[in-house]
């Protein structure tokens, strides 16, 4: 525990509890709401604080981007939403509020997934039904030992109330929906006899077989060649559009994310270091790590023959987290005696939206050590 | 899928024609042949017996014959179900292996049935709880199965039932039934008694399959496969047998080939310990014994056993997973 050297006036709670409604675009109760969570791995050399204390709302029809490099914590923070982290990680704080409406058939939900049993019946209705994953590697995620339509089917088993007959009507529909030619046949076929676009696109079929409600999809494009990756993400762009499903998009790739992306939260070593509308952060980013990945974007206006600027440095070591703010170490505009010190809080300044840095306000986080 | 296992079955003839020359080889390979011991037996025994009669016992053998007619003489008998006599125990080949067989065969399939119904649920248990306390346990247990000698578990298992129950577990029939023909109390008599070897052979590989079962569904549980199905909301065991297992047990399924084989050697010390009437003694004492048609019948069996074993354990895996049964059909 560590005292911050200028404590400001403000109560840092108020003006957290301010800024989080300061959204005026973002109208209606958000669906997803996190707060404070915490997801750690307590291995043999230590405690890895994957997760340390993210916030962040998702709102119906919107597209979130969650960006940062490999190893920042977008993917266990998602995968903690949905309790599909593994021992020996575990959430060990924070409040994961899901909160949707009835309709279509189902009965409405307001529930903490936080405080689920991770393999309990409850978490299970929501995964899958109400929220589910389209995943990192669709190469993988099938079992090669099942037909694609038979692990579409299973999900559509679990969640609906519909016969396998009817399951299987519906899931060639939805082969058809994402594009699948020949929907009827390749109902049949193994994942392996599928090309990578095809295969993501079956991925895609699997995860709306349920008409979720929030789609988590985590860097689904990342394994796949450029033209392909361009057809998918039209894909979601069209199905979000029909269907007004919350979007939660995972990427690495920053041209992804002003493609489709409404809100960006931007995250480093398990912490949001901003968050708000794309064009905020990409027009005016606050932080410098939003800044430094933003300059690491090749540009067709740049100068030819110059080196890509990078951000420099590296991730540290997730057992050797830096004192106070986790990017300092890597920070062109780091204030010795300050940033090293204390965690700065997530905190707007004139409205602008929040960002976690010395250089904008001066509130420390509580308990930053 | 037909196609498949009609491309398997076409190589069993080649197989089994080069498992005949093998078995042949070793027949040939020990100097001198079944005749010259013979003659040597008899003249020990005060006989004499005279060039004519070595001749003529020659010719009726076709020992005067080149090697590669020899060969086809003993496989055209097989083939028509003439296995040979056995010289040591004046009894044709075909009796002397055919109950022995039918028993071996039985056992080994319980054997196997008892290995996989203990080992493939521990491995499942120890993959899906890794590092837990009914893990460890089973570790430990399985070490303590791997390093125990087939043959003193025998011993043991034996002393207890005598000891605490007055069992005599020894052999597969009670006396009474020893030389009886087949009858539904003989059979109930060696289901009585069978079930020991059946613990002791199963035991052996019991702890090697879990490890390898472990091991298998461990690697599989971390793939993206199984992390989908479970956000799809799948209950876990459910997921975890559905998935996952199937792929880790096909490394299990693969070994059914050899199972057969290894079991007849493997078992030779417990079927002496226990004094089974199982092929794997009668083996030994015709490989002892230079009765070598004897011991070539028994090695082409193991053979073909090993041959049917793979076909099964062939077919087994195109069940278990669509690359291999639509690889080039």
């Amino acid at each position: 525990m560590q005292q911050t050297p200028t404590r400001t006036d403000r109560d840092p709670d108020r003006a957290r509890d301010a800024d989080r409604t300061a959204a005026p675009e973002r109208p209606g109760e958000p669906i997803l709401s996190v707060r404070g969570l915490k997801t750690h791995f307590a291995t043999d050399e230590g405690v890895v604080r994957a997760v340390d204390g993210v916030d962040f709302d998702l709102h119906p029809g919107e597209v979130l981007g969650i960006v940062g490099e490999s190893g920042c914590g977008k993917s266990i923070t998602m995968k903690s939403v949905m309790r599909l982290v593994q021992h020996p990680g575990r959430i060990v704080a924070g409040e994961i509020r899901y909160r949707r409406p009835a309709g279509d058939g189902k009965k409405a939900i307001d529930v903490d997934l936080a405080t689920l049993r991770p393999q309990g019946r409850a978490i299970r209705r929501i995964r899958g039904g109400d929220i589910a994953l389209i995943p990192q590697e669709p190469m993988a995620s099938f079992s090669p030992l099942h037909s694609i339509g038979d692990q579409i089917v299973e999900a559509i088993l679990l969640h609906q109330r519909v016969g396998r007959r009817e399951a299987k009507r519906i899931a060639i529909e939805k082969l058809a929906e994402v594009g699948m030619p020949n929907p009827q046949q390749r109902f049949d076929a193994y994942s392996w006899q599928l090309s990578g676009g095809l295969r993501q696109r079956a991925v895609i079929a699997l995860a709306l077989s349920c008409n979720p409600s929030v789609l988590v999809a985590d860097e689904p494009t990342t394994a796949i060649d450029v033209t392909t990756q361009a057809q998918v993400l039209e894909l979601l762009k069209d199905l979000q559009r029909d269907h007004g499903s919350s979007i939660v998009f995972i990427t690495h790739d920053l041209g992804v994310i002003a493609q489709l992306a409404d809100h960006v939260v931007v995250m480093y070593l398990g912490r949001v270091m901003e968050q708000g509308p794309v064009r905020d952060i990409f027009h005016a980013p606050q932080h410098p790590y939003t800044r430094a990945l933003l300059q690491s974007v090749p540009s067709l206006h740049a100068e030819p023959r110059v080196a890509l600027p990078t951000v420099s440095g590296s991730i540290p070591h997730p057992l050797h987290r830096p004192t106070g703010c986790p990017f300092h170490p890597r920070c062109p505009d780091a204030m010795p005696g300050r940033c090293d010190v204390a965690m700065p809080a997530m905190a707007s300044v004139d409205g602008r939206p929040p960002v976690a840095c010395f250089l904008h306000h001066d509130q420390a986080e509580e308990d930053a050590a | 899928m037909h196609w498949f296992i009609l491309k398997r079955l076409m190589v069993v003839p080649l197989l089994l024609f080069i498992f005949s020359i093998i078995a042949f080889v070793l027949i040939q390979a020990p100097p001198g042949d079944y005749l010259t011991s013979y003659i040597a037996e008899l003249a020990q025994g005060g006989t004499t017996i005279t060039q004519d009669q070595i001749d003529s016992l020659r010719r009726q053998y076709g020992l005067d014959q080149p090697v590669y007619v020899q060969y086809f003489l003993w496989v055209g008998n097989l083939l028509q179900g003439d296995l040979g006599y056995s010289f040591e125990w004046r009894r044709s080949n075909a009796e002397l292996i055919g109950e022995r067989l039918l028993l071996t065969l039985a056992l080994t399939t319980l054997s196997l049935i008892f290995t996989w119904v203990v080992a493939i649920p521990i491995g499942i248990i120890s993959a899906t709880r890794q590092y837990s306390v009914i893990d460890y346990v089973f570790t430990v247990l399985n070490y303590i199965g791997l390093a125990t000698p087939n043959f003193l578990l025998a011993l043991v298992l034996m002393w207890i039932a005598f000891d605490s129950f007055g069992l005599s577990v020894t052999g597969l029939f009670s006396p009474e039934f020893q030389q009886a023909p087949w009858s539904w109390a003989r059979f109930a008599d060696m289901m009585g008694k069978i079930w020991l070897p059946m613990i002791v052979l199963g035991t052996a590989g019991t702890a090697q399959i879990a490890r390898v079962v472990r091991a298998n569904l461990l690697d599989e549980l971390g793939k993206p496969y199984t992390e989908m199905a479970r956000a799809k909301g799948l209950p876990e065991w459910k997921l975890v047998l559905k998935y996952p297992t199937r792929v880790a047990i096909a490394p299990v399924v693969s070994t059914l080939g050899w199972y057969f084989p290894q079991l007849l050697s493997g078992g030779l010390v417990v079927a002496v310990v226990m004094s089974l009437p199982t092929i794997g003694p009668l083996l030994l004492r015709a490989l002892v014994g230079q009765d070598m048609y004897l011991a070539g019948t028994i090695i082409l069996i193991y053979c073909i056993l090993t041959v049917v074993g793979t076909l099964v354990s062939d077919v087994l895996l195109a069940l278990l997973d669509p690359r291999i049964r639509m690889d080039g059909a």
